[in-house]
């Protein structure tokens, strides 16, 4: 059974007089347990949007409909994701490592979840707060430091301990290395994926890099313009794509060992403050068919676990 | 090689502290330390390294915002090291910068015409019609067609893509001889990045702009730049054809840095060789190879011997006893 079960989730952000952005259209995935899911789109397809649905952390301007199941209970509820928040789900965002009170030791800062979020004693937390900093490769001497006396990296290890800090099942990383050089980066995913090895913990890991994505998770999601467009194994995603914007994404990353030109997508995403009719992805699609700007697509099951909302998927057309 | 339209040659550019706070915290920064450089027309230069490597610097000492300590910077035949701030006002024209972030590049209560036009105001004594013919005609070698319909538009009404053109016609409306772009698409989206890269890459070829790309992405300066220059607390430690110094490597950091760009292809998976520690500052430059510390193949004579920037073959270069 899913650890966690978005269905049909909607956000509106309320933009006054009447007028209201529809961020998250109609979004369903699932993330099973110890399962790396990648959540990958381009700024404003919803993606943050949608994490801080899970993490019932919208701001008052959000309206939201649908489910947000995790092990049978809706999220949605305010009073039942705080229960959860932190202590089942954690969340490392990407600025995270600037988030630390810069006049407080990291170990100190460490021992304060397990003090608001589960009833232990200060001595067992400082104890647990020693073993998870050596879990993410800081030393206890380093642990006594101010956050101005640590790297980066090493900082962004220290909000990883944190996030674990109350044995959550689920950590949501937002863009978690968008903001660092790229050793620094191949360091914290390799330890990500090493943590959810393992602790057997679910990773959601949002991000706009794909072959990050490629690298650490074994399924994605695709958004674009608040909807999915695209979820199933990364293998497939890459090799036979079925929405054209998935391909064409792929086709925009540059890679180091792929000699063919790297080639931008023409046009924007389309604003969601107006009401969009048909696939939103059809004005700049390559191959839009008639019924792609007048139908919304449907979404079709590629294979178990796999699936598309194009016209054209599985061969369909 | 034709004759380099830019030339920089034993670069250094040294930050004293000031202020009993910072000599408390260390000696003077040697941001650049001995960086040589030679970008010809047409060419891109791809300026390869982690945050405080010195490329920032390296670019700053190049556009005289910061003083050279020593070495000299060579523009198209004449010496502008230490020329004098008059003798660089016509000189800046030739030699433009394009920044990273187009969202604070741009001034937001300047309409894109007005973005245009400042620099011709500055440099040149055109007519209003001239400055007009100019600003459209720099809009269209950018892309934004119709150009008419971008005239009066304010930033804020353009996307992340758009700004980053506008910022580019604005560097070009002078005809500088050498553009430096620094990180030019790491703010934009990924689908529209290969576009203005692509532009730059037009640019080069149609217009034989120099161009000096200042980028921490490996993959992207392997795809469109015709050389790679890799940085290491402020030195250039490989330097080379884009597809050599990508396809073999010599020096351990190059390894190091192309081993942990991520695989496109989840089918392909490579061990990243992981350089253990952080890079150490540029006020405690450590003793003989800069980089013997984080090496994984340093040999005693790495914590001794400096290494310079050895050429291996026509076209490729680095700075290591261990390669030959």
């Amino acid at each position: 059974m899913s650890l966690l079960q978005v269905r049909d989730l909607n956000v509106w952000y309320s933009l006054g007089e009447g007028g209201e952005n529809h961020a998250v259209r109609d979004l369903s995935f699932s993330l099973d347990p110890g399962q790396r899911l990648g959540l990958v789109g381009e700024s404003g397809c919803g993606k943050t949007t949608a994490l801080l649905a899970l993490m019932a952390l919208l701001p008052p301007t959000a309206s939201v409909s649908g489910e947000v199941l995790f092990e049978g209970e809706n999220l949605l509820n305010e009073d039942i994701a705080r229960g959860h928040r932190w202590r089942d789900i954690a969340l490392v965002f990407q600025g995270a490592m600037n988030a630390f009170n810069p006049v407080r030791r990291i170990e100190d800062q460490l021992i304060e979840p397990m003090l608001v979020h589960k009833s232990v004693a200060a001595d067992a937390a400082r104890n647990r707060a020693r073993e998870l900093l050596e879990m993410v490769g800081i030393t206890a001497s380093a642990g006594r430091r101010y956050p101005h006396e640590l790297s980066g990296g090493m900082r962004q290890r220290a909000m990883l301990a944190m996030a674990l800090a109350c044995d959550p099942k689920i950590l949501i990383a937002d863009e978690p290395t968008t903001a660092l050089d790229s050793m620094v980066q191949a360091q914290i995913l390799q330890l990500v994926s090493k943590l959810s090895d393992e602790l057997g913990l679910a990773l959601l890991l949002v991000t706009h890099d794909l072959p990050v994505v490629s690298q650490v998770c074994s399924q994605a999601v695709v958004m674009y313009a608040g909807a999915l467009a695209e979820s199933g194994p990364v293998a497939d995603l890459y090799h036979r794509p079925q929405h054209p914007y998935t391909r064409l994404l792929y086709a925009a990353t540059p890679d180091l060992h792929d000699d063919r030109s790297v080639v931008s997508i023409p046009g924007v995403p389309p604003r969601l403050d107006h009401p969009i009719t048909g696939c939103a992805f059809a004005p700049r699609c390559d191959v839009a068919l008639a019924e792609c700007t007048t139908s919304s697509p449907p979404t079709v099951q590629v294979e178990p676990g796999w699936t598309s909302a194009c016209w054209r998927a599985g061969g369909a057309q | 090689m034709n004759q380099p339209v830019l030339e920089v040659t034993d670069l250094v550019t040294v930050f004293e502290p000031r202020g009993s706070l910072l000599r408390k915290a260390g000696g003077p920064v040697r941001a650049v330390d001995g960086v040589s450089l030679r970008l010809a027309r047409g060419e891109m230069l791809a300026l390869v390294g982690e945050s405080g490597c010195g490329k920032t610097s390296t670019v700053q000492t190049i556009m005289r915002m910061v003083s050279a300590t020593s070495g000299s910077v060579v523009l198209d035949g004449e010496d502008i090291t230490a020329a004098s701030h008059r003798r660089m006002r016509p000189l800046r024209r030739r030699l433009q910068i394009v920044y990273q972030d187009p969202y604070e590049a741009l001034d937001p209560r300047f309409r894109v015409r007005q973005t245009l036009e400042e620099p011709l105001l500055i440099h040149t004594k055109m007519s209003r019609t001239q400055r007009q013919d100019a600003v459209i005609a720099a809009l269209e070698t950018v892309g934004l067609t119709p150009a008419e319909t971008f005239l009066e538009r304010f930033p804020h009404e353009l996307s992340g893509g758009q700004r980053q053109r506008v910022a580019i016609a604005a560097a070009l409306i002078l005809e500088p001889d050498v553009l430096i772009a620094d990180e030019p698409v790491s703010m934009l989206d990924v689908s529209v990045r290969a576009g203005i890269l692509d532009l730059l890459d037009r640019l080069r070829r149609e217009r034989g702009l120099a161009i000096l790309m200042i980028t921490h992405d490996l993959a992207t300066a392997a795809r469109f730049a015709d050389r790679i220059a890799v940085m290491y607390l402020g030195r250039i430690v490989e330097e080379g054809a884009a597809a050599e110094v990508v396809g073999q490597p010599r020096h351990p950091y190059t390894q190091a840095l192309l081993s942990v760009v991520p695989e496109r292809d989840p089918l392909r998976t490579r061990a990243p060789l992981l350089l253990v520690g952080e890079p150490p500052n540029a006020a405690n430059v450590p003793p003989g190879c800069r980089f013997h510390p984080r090496c994984p193949m340093a040999e005693e004579q790495c914590v001794s011997v400096d290494p310079a920037l050895r050429p291996l073959s026509a076209h490729h270069s680095a700075a290591c006893v261990l390669v030959n």
